[in-house]
């Protein structure tokens, strides 16, 4: 085969992702979508003291949505939200294709995306996830209240 | 007809963006343009271009008899009484919203019936939805079986004693499935109903009569039918566009102007203000002559053989399943499908990768997708300058698909 955008980093994310279940103990969680590829994804965070100790999303759409959310949990999951905001800095960078090599180690097999700054019409896919752990921080008060909500209870499709 | 691979080969040679490099099959989306349409437009700005319907100079005149010459070549494609009848917009769209904004938002008032079929393209859609909520008039959806198939009976049933407008697309671009304009104008006239054809998807790919159709209005795009962007038309019955207002006032589609008001020009240039693309009407015009110098037959026989061997190549790949019918003749090379586990947009790229250009995602046409429950698909669009070496191309990438995103099959 060809050199491929679709490398095993990425399908391995998008079909065995680690992170897409439900998060019953989330208390932050915002939906995400992306109208041109249809992707939908509700990102669920338990975050204590500033620090991400859990992390998880359900929803669907095309490979590179789910698998930058599944690798963005990888990375974020065990971080603060300080650090967690640094490297979705990083990231959004990447695909403006504005990194170091430093920085594109940071973000260890998030990493993999980096070709997406050359598909433009697929950034909004890569960057689904990790705008909407952005949301999340931004809007902390919507987070909490549509966690507490009980929207958490949409399944896996 | 015999078709030769000399004929194929010479057709190909005609269009400069074809090469080996990539299968371009997203002809529904727009077509290639072959050299002589290419060169019409060249051929305008560098011994023509004035500016159209105004000058008293021998340019000026010269840009006229071009864009009206083209104006006379539309009538004669599709058959239509008189140039008066022929108005050029920028596209299909804007061809449509024409008639919402001129006709349906002065005819329609509250009670009246709109119908449509949940078929249509966005561009026959929003348009209808934007002049219920104006005038207060209730948008009806016909809903067609699950391969898109519209019965008489369907057609009548959806019908009301109070329908006064029915807009319905010729073929349909993401089944590919053709309808009976003839047959559904007739019954909606009997009905007392005024009738909109959407020929986008037809017009490139069936030979069309508008007085045939008894149609009242009817759009197109020319780029769809290897015209330039930006150049598209509306043809409407002389009666109803008579008593129409302007959809767009300004320059060139007035008689007198006082700084009370105006008299507006005569048919076809009451609908056509401000500076015309003159050189997009001479692109169409050399695209009109080179379907006339191909021939339908060729056209026409040519896309059912490529149709067939498509279907027929797809039929062989497992988790592919195809929308619509299963007759090729009912496709018109639109080939919409899905692969299980395999998201549209990664599909597109993927083939992208491989040099296969397809469309992935709504197609613009959001409510058939979710009627047919369906949300995205991709779609092989052909023309009659594809090959079966292109199809090839495109299965044997539809082939590795899921083996390229990690399934073990």
């Amino acid at each position: 085969m060809q050199n491929t955008f679709y490398n095993e980093i990425l399908t391995d994310h998008n079909l065995h992702p680690a992170h897409k279940h439900d998060l019953p103990d989330a208390n932050m969680q915002l939906e995400g979508v992306n109208p041109s590829c249809g992707d939908d994804i509700i990102l669920k965070l338990k975050v204590e003291d500033g620090k991400i100790v859990d992390g998880a999303y359900v929803g669907d759409g095309c490979a590179i949505s789910q698998a930058s959310a599944d690798m963005m949990l990888d990375l974020v999951i065990g971080k603060t939200e300080a650090e967690a905001r640094r490297l979705s800095d990083i990231f959004l960078r990447m695909i403006k294709g504005h990194i170091t090599e430093e920085e594109h180690e940071e973000l260890e097999e998030a990493g993999a995306l980096i070709d997406v700054s050359h598909m433009p019409s697929r950034v909004k896919c890569a960057v689904l996830g990790w705008h909407t752990m952005d949301e999340i921080f931004d809007e902390p008060q919507k987070a909490m209240e549509e966690a507490g909500q009980g929207k958490a209870e949409v399944g896996e499709s | 007809m015999t078709i030769t691979q000399d004929m194929i080969d010479r057709v190909r040679a005609d269009f400069p963006l074809i090469t080996e490099d990539v299968a371009y099959l997203d002809n529904s989306a727009t077509s290639q343009k072959p050299q002589s349409v290419i060169e019409a437009g060249k051929r305008f700005y560098e011994t023509e271009n004035a500016n159209p319907l105004r000058g008293l100079y021998r340019l000026s005149v010269a840009a006229t008899e071009t864009y009206e010459q083209a104006r006379e070549a539309v009538r004669a494609f599709i058959g239509a009484g008189s140039t008066e009848e022929i108005i050029f917009t920028r596209n299909a769209t804007e061809s449509l919203n024409l008639v919402a904004y001129s006709w349906a938002l002065d005819n329609l008032k509250a009670g009246d019936d709109i119908l449509v079929t949940v078929i249509e393209h966005h561009s026959n859609m929003l348009p209808w939805q934007m002049a219920a909520k104006k005038t207060g008039a209730n948008l009806h959806y016909l809903y067609p079986d699950k391969t898109g198939a519209v019965t008489e009976e369907m057609f009548r049933n959806a019908l009301t004693p109070e329908t006064k407008l029915v807009c319905m697309t010729q073929l349909s671009n993401v089944l590919g499935r053709s309808y009976d304009l003839r047959t559904y104008a007739k019954i909606a006239h009997e009905a007392g109903a005024v009738f909109v054809g959407d020929g986008a998807q037809s017009t490139p790919h069936i030979p069309v009569n508008v007085t045939d159709l008894d149609v009242d209005f009817f759009a197109f795009s020319g780029h769809k039918m290897l015209a330039p962007m930006g150049i598209g038309v509306l043809y409407g019955k002389k009666a109803l566009l008579e008593r129409m207002q302007p959809f767009l006032r300004g320059g060139e589609m007035i008689d007198y102007v006082t700084t009370e008001g105006a008299v507006w020009a005569e048919l076809p240039h009451k609908f056509e203000a401000g500076t015309v693309n003159a050189g997009g009407a001479a692109g169409l015009l050399a695209a009109i002559e080179y379907y006339q110098k191909l021939g339908w037959a060729f056209i026409e026989q040519r896309e059912l053989e490529l149709t067939r061997y498509a279907m027929e190549q797809m039929k062989d790949v497992p988790h592919v399943t195809l929308l619509g019918s299963d007759r090729p003749e009912e496709h018109h090379g639109i080939l919409t499908f899905k692969v299980d586990g395999v998201h549209p947009h990664d599909i597109a790229a993927m083939m992208d990768e491989d040099g296969v250009c397809v469309r992935a995602g709504h197609h613009c046409a959001q409510p058939l997708l979710k009627y047919l429950g369906v949300p995205n698909t991709t779609r092989c669009s052909l023309a009659f300058y594809n090959t079966e070496a292109e199809i090839d191309r495109f299965t044997a990438s539809l082939a590795t698909l899921r083996s390229r995103m990690g399934y073990q099959d």
